[in-house]
């Protein structure tokens, strides 16, 4: 596609089926005073959809999670989350609505300076909600990721995988209706990482929330679209051999382009060498 | 080429300059707009105005001292000993008390603001508090400048006050001069447009100290290496335009209140 491309008037398609998408890319372009990092960016998802961004390190990745929470403006092209043109909103306008979604940083982003309880409170404490209130929702949250026993320490007294199930526990304390993950399992051994990923999987089954995430680790990838979280003995299991969860899919980029957008049954079948190799 | 480098330099300086006055201007609007984080505030008068207090208390009693010390020698060879008193304290409340306060101030807080704001920066603290739904601005910034502008204010009179009992303590017990009149001069003849002059510049120097320590801490790149470099900006910057407003001010103050 030319570059006279992006210029064309950029517009979120209407849904077929009258339910609008939670994020829709459209066109989007980004770039920091050089050659395109993200060019001509086009998806959704829709409600109750989890998609795995896949791609080598410095395609843009973090980039696009940031654009969807309109942390960055893209040059040109429309970007709505949760009904919302985020492109045409002020950052006053887009607190309230960032304050909607919840998102997992690469390396945790907690505030050093306050204690744990703190930390996943920090939403609740601004809007000012009763402390018995907040300490009842605080150690709820730690119960999801299993690290009731936290409430009192500091970020610096926890472990790298420690702070990522922290990150997720305060993304997910107001219920958020979208969740993006960056990275949650970069840089943590293979039984931390699996233990991420069965958080995002316990968050994807019994709580239904559409969410992004980012990796470049196939292997978690995989292992999200081919399990699911039993509640009923309270850890993850393989599905049937063949199923995968029809409302987890794939998106890839490469050089700031998707070159994918599909199921785990088209990616493992996709014909772009690039993405082959990449799986391999 | 060298001109590009000119040309490349000169861009730079003007987009900081407008990005500066763009960050100055929203944090200076928010002080007057909900929401606003009190509690913030309170730490951060505590850092400020207690934390200071030692050094001010200390660089205003010397300098003083050091005022009276240089002041009487000249004096004596007129046989004018006997108005130290008030060289000092005109001196201290009008000039050296605000600007050596600020400089003091913009040491220890300009660069602890940036290098914590930058610390945020890189470790995406700062992003995560906007993805929470939370502006950094109002949070962060904001508390940080009233904070400053009050406590500097406070920390002026202390630094006065140290500076005319510094004063004394020189031209009592080195100079052997009577305290009685050294008071009663320092006292007597001063007048109110001494006093105005000596309170407006903190404000000023104030918010130059919490608005440059901010600035370049939000603005920092590079990593750890990044936040060093934010950390000799901030107080290089605010130091500079601390003496440079003062030279202004001074001016327009004179002219409003000529000297009696």
């Amino acid at each position: 596609m030319s570059d006279a491309s992006f210029l064309s008037p950029a517009r979120c398609p209407e849904p077929s089926d009258g339910t609008p998408p939670v994020v829709c890319f459209s066109n989007v372009y980004i770039s920091f005073l050089g050659p395109a990092v993200l060019a001509d960016l086009s998806f959704t998802v829709a409600p109750q959809e989890t998609r795995i961004l896949l791609g080598p390190a410095g395609v843009g990745k973090s980039v696009l999670l940031k654009l969807a929470m309109g942390l960055l403006r893209p040059s040109h092209g429309s970007i709505r989350l949760l009904g919302n043109e985020v492109t045409a909103m002020t950052e006053e306008e887009l607190f309230p609505l960032r304050a909607r979604t919840g998102m997992v940083f690469q390396e945790s982003a907690l505030f050093d300076s306050l204690s744990v309880r703190d930390n996943v409170a920090y939403q609740l404490i601004q809007a000012r909600v009763p402390d018995e209130e907040i300490d009842q929702r605080v150690r709820e949250a730690l119960r999801f990721v299993e690290l009731e026993r936290t409430f009192d320490m500091f970020p610096g007294d926890l472990s790298g995988g420690m702070k990522r199930r922290v990150a997720i526990a305060r993304a997910l304390i107001r219920q958020p209706e979208l969740i993006l993950y960056d990275s949650p399992t970069g840089g943590l051994d293979p039984v931390t990482s699996t233990t991420i990923i069965e958080l995002v999987m316990k968050q994807r089954d019994v709580y239904r929330t559409p969410s992004i995430m980012v990796t470049h680790r196939v292997q978690d990838a995989f292992m999200l679209c081919t399990h699911r979280f039993d509640t009923g003995v309270g850890h993850m299991v393989p599905l049937p051999k063949g199923e995968t969860d029809p409302n987890t899919t794939f998106l890839m980029l490469d050089q700031g382009r998707m070159i994918f957008d599909g199921s785990l049954h088209e990616l493992l079948h996709t014909e772009d060498p690039f993405v082959r190799e990449f799986l391999e | 080429m060298p001109s590009n480098t000119i040309d490349r330099t000169a861009k730079d300086i003007v987009f900081t300059v407008q990005e500066y006055s763009l960050f100055a201007w929203r944090a200076l609007v928010n002080l007057f707009t909900p929401p606003r984080y009190w509690p913030d505030f309170l730490v951060q008068a505590d850092i400020v105005g207690v934390g200071s207090a030692a050094i001010v208390l200390l660089s205003g009693f010397f300098t003083g001292g050091v005022l009276a010390l240089q002041s009487s020698a000249t004096l004596a060879q007129f046989g004018a000993t006997a108005v130290t008193g008030r060289f000092v304290s005109i001196t201290m409340i009008r000039e050296l008390g605000p600007v050596l306060t600020g400089i003091m101030v913009a040491g220890r807080n300009a660069s602890s603001m940036a290098s914590e704001l930058g610390s945020m920066v890189v470790t995406e603290q700062i992003d995560a508090m906007r993805a929470l739904g939370v502006d950094p601005m109002r949070k962060l910034v904001t508390p940080r400048i009233a904070s400053t502008i009050i406590m500097l204010m406070f920390l002026t009179i202390v630094a006065d006050a140290c500076g005319i009992f510094g004063g004394a303590a020189v031209t009592v017990f080195m100079n052997g001069q009577d305290a009685t009149q050294y008071f009663s001069e320092a006292y007597e003849f001063l007048h109110y447009p001494d006093i105005i002059q000596g309170m407006v510049k903190p404000l000023f120097s104030g918010y130059i100290i919490a608005s440059i320590g901010c600035f370049y801490g939000m603005r920092t790149t590079g990593g750890t290496e990044g936040v060093g470099r934010s950390t000799i900006q901030a107080v290089v910057t605010a130091s500079v335009l601390i003496i440079f407003v003062d030279f202004l001010l001074t001016q327009i103050l004179l002219t409003l209140f000529p000297p009696l």
